[in-house]
């Protein structure tokens, strides 16, 4: 272990340590524990960086822990997929901790204890650094797990009654995927005598078709429920829409994409080939349809943004489940474009039920009048979502139709179809949402009030009229953020868009990765 | 010599039960079938080890020669454990705060998915009146399929019925769906 790749641990490392210092502190000095929650993040966010750039221009990075070489050691890898969604992930962490503490200051609300949400919300994402840098399956679910148990904390944070019933579905799913991932482990175990991906990838080539499959299909289908792949993402809408919008945003953002990110490591390093390519084809064209069906129903924005946010996973599967490096390429794209967007219009549904006392479209109106710039900062991720040019997703997109297109045939003609259907209810269900809460009258009661349920609360004297409007500007400076962030992708699109490219054309030659583990090539 | 049959049989039971405990609704069966469940898969990885031997790394003292077990397995199942044993922890809280929420521990339906399932059930017109009346009267809504819940999870933001206390005469804390 040398200097340079001595950074490979460090996104896993500083938020658990800040984690741990923040709970030394204790209850008090709150604004010393939020300098160590930026700090940390913002330091994850120039290691991964750093990380991006090493790994763009040597190759993967990969660090034996406690010297022992793989695969008897624990070994974490970062290639160029890996860390570029290390990276976009730690800067959405960063803006959501900072609409985080706009919230904290205008709340003070005891439904979300706040010495409880950052340390969790740090090992949170110390989880998903580790399952992003994991470089052997069970180290992978351990970052899996450490993130999942941060996020049941986080999803029932205050236990009120809402919390409780949608945070067990939650629970109890989440429980269920990580025992078929065990159950994939376990078998893969038995099959091939080792956990270590890289091993893994040539000694799933030697076993016989059947038994590979087995465990193919139990790690798919552990990672399908995480990733909210259609016939598993029945959780997805009933529990994120009632935990705080931080909490949601980030979930929304990056927990699904965590799931994206096993089905592409597994596609491509551990099972290559197209055994099961029409399965995940006929899964990804069901998750599209069906979660944009369920979102023109719904009349709260938080719901609707859930569902389509299953359907927005079914272009990553689509594009994994093509299996070339167009395929490929335009899915990493798609994925770091959709974790930005998906968050940003969580975030700005949390500043217009601030503004505009719901998030139900039945009770929102005339806000494009009363709060343009809320307006703004919604339309914006929303129409790039529906994938109006040239904001990200149409670029997404567009790479997705054309390798769908280029690789031809039937059941993938239906899906380029399929896709573009999807595209225009999408944009159908978020031009309700803008029509009915931004350009409609104002609702013959105005909820000008959203606190109306508060007035309980002893330690709150000021007129209520006087909090409706106010927006604390942390909240709007991390959804502003995330906004630009989202224009700098097409902004920086063909940078980008090449950096996606050599990730997928890294992806489809797992020889790099297996070398990177394995640099004296003595692999038996 | 292959993996034990016992440990086999024993894995698949404990799965199967753990299964059937899954499909209950009540939170503490689930917190059982969890457990059940995990220990069935625990078995399974230690299947996935091979046949037993000695212990690891020591080198066996007298005695016949024995080959030494994996010890891969048994750190894995222990890392398991330790999760599964937290996990478990977490849900019995939730289990008991939803208890002393709502005087039972059994999982609910999803308010807006039966609102869904409503509106799908009528008429164009009738869902029309049905939202104007809703938007009016929160406790339309969610409040035919328990008539006698006190479940503030079903209730818009505005709709505090009664006096807005619960049951055990605390101020209700918990009617709002986003926390904010």
């Amino acid at each position: 272990m040398n200097a340079e790749n001595a950074l490979v641990p460090l996104p896993v490392l500083l938020p658990v340590l800040a984690a741990g210092v923040k709970i030394l502190i204790g209850p008090r000095r709150p604004l010393l524990k939020r300098a160590i929650s930026v700090v940390a993040l913002a330091a994850v966010l120039a290691v991964a960086v750093a990380l991006l750039v090493r790994a763009d221009r040597f190759g993967p990075q990969a660090v034996r822990l406690g010297g022992w070489p793989a695969p008897v050691g624990i070994t974490l890898v970062a290639d160029r997929l890996s860390a570029v969604m290390l990276a976009v992930s730690s800067a959405v962490t960063l803006c959501v901790l900072v609409y985080a503490f706009g919230q904290d200051v205008a709340e003070r609300d005891r439904d979300t204890p706040l010495s409880v949400f950052h340390p969790s919300y740090l090992l949170l994402t110390a989880g998903v650094c580790d399952a992003f840098l994991a470089g052997d399956l069970f180290n992978m679910f351990v970052g899996f797990e450490m993130m999942l148990m941060a996020s049941y904390v986080l999803v029932t944070l205050g236990g009120t009654m809402a919390r409780v019933r949608a945070g067990t579905t939650y629970i109890i799913v989440a429980l269920l995927s990580s025992m078929l991932f065990l159950v994939a482990i376990a078998v893969l175990y038995a099959a091939a005598g080792t956990v270590n991906m890289a091993q893994l990838s040539w000694r799933i080539a030697e076993l016989p078709g059947p038994v590979a499959r087995i465990a193919e299909v139990a790690l798919l289908a552990a990672f399908a429920v995480k990733a909210a792949v259609f016939p598993l993402s029945m959780w997805l809408p009933d529990s994120y829409p009632s935990a705080p919008t931080p909490v949601t945003a980030v979930f929304a953002g990056l927990l699904t994409k965590i799931g994206v990110y096993g089905v592409i490591r597994a596609e491509t390093l551990l099972f290559p080939g197209d055994h099961l390519r029409r399965l995940l084809l006929v899964a990804a064209l069901l998750s599209m349809l069906a979660g944009v069906l369920g979102a023109m129903v719904q009349i709260d924005v938080r719901r609707l943004l859930s569902f389509t946010l299953v359907s927005h996973i079914g272009y990553m599967i689509f594009g994994v489940a093509l299996g070339s490096a167009a395929g490929l390429a335009a899915t990493v794209f798609y994925v770091l474009h959709h974790i930005t967007i998906q968050t940003t219009l969580f975030l700005v549904a949390g500043l217009i039920d601030r503004r505009g006392g719901a998030t139900s479209l039945a009770r929102l109106g005339g806000l494009a009048r009363t709060a343009p710039l809320v307006g703004a900062l919604f339309f914006v991720p929303a129409m790039n979502l529906g994938g109006i040019p040239p904001l990200s997703g149409f670029l997404g997109k567009l790479g997705l139709l054309r390798a769908g297109i280029a690789q031809g045939g039937a059941l993938v003609d239906v899906l380029v179809a399929g896709a573009v259907l999807t595209s225009l209810l999408t944009l159908y269900s978020l031009v309700k949402v803008w029509n009915q809460a931004f350009w409609s009258a104002p609702p013959d009661d105005p909820p000008n009030d959203p606190r109306a349920g508060r007035r309980d609360d002893p330690r709150d004297d000021r007129p209520q009229g006087a909090r409706a409007v106010r927006l604390p500007a942390a909240m709007v400076a991390g959804s502003t953020a995330l906004v630009v962030l989202s224009l700098a992708y097409t902004a920086a699109g063909g940078p980008l868009y090449a950096l996606c490219e050599r990730a997928a054309a890294e992806l489809l030659t797992p020889q790099t990765y297996v070398r990177a583990v394995f640099p004296s090539g003595g692999a038996t | 010599m292959g993996p034990s049959l016992v440990l086999a049989a024993t894995g698949g039971t404990l799965v199967a039960a753990g299964v059937v405990l899954l499909l209950e609704r009540s939170l503490s069966r689930l917190v059982v079938g969890v457990l059940v469940l995990s220990n069935g898969v625990n078995l399974l990885i230690l299947t996935a080890g091979g046949p037993a031997g000695t212990a690891p790394i020591l080198p066996s003292r007298g005695g016949p020669h024995r080959a030494l077990s994996d010890p891969l397995p048994q750190a894995m199942i222990l890392t398991a454990i330790v999760i599964s044993l937290a996990s478990a922890a977490f849900v019995l809280a939730i289990a008991y705060r939803g208890g002393r929420l709502s005087g039972d521990d059994d999982v609910r339906d999803d308010i807006e998915d039966l609102r869904v399932r409503r509106e799908s059930e009528d008429d164009v017109g009738l869902r029309a009146e049905r939202e104007r009346r809703a938007v009016a009267d929160p406790s339309e809504l969610g409040a035919r399929e328990e008539p006698d819940s006190d479940f503030p999870g079903g209730v818009p933001r505005d709709g505090r019925r009664g006096n807005g206390r619960r049951r055990d005469g605390r101020p209700r804390g918990g009617g709002r769906r986003d926390g904010q």
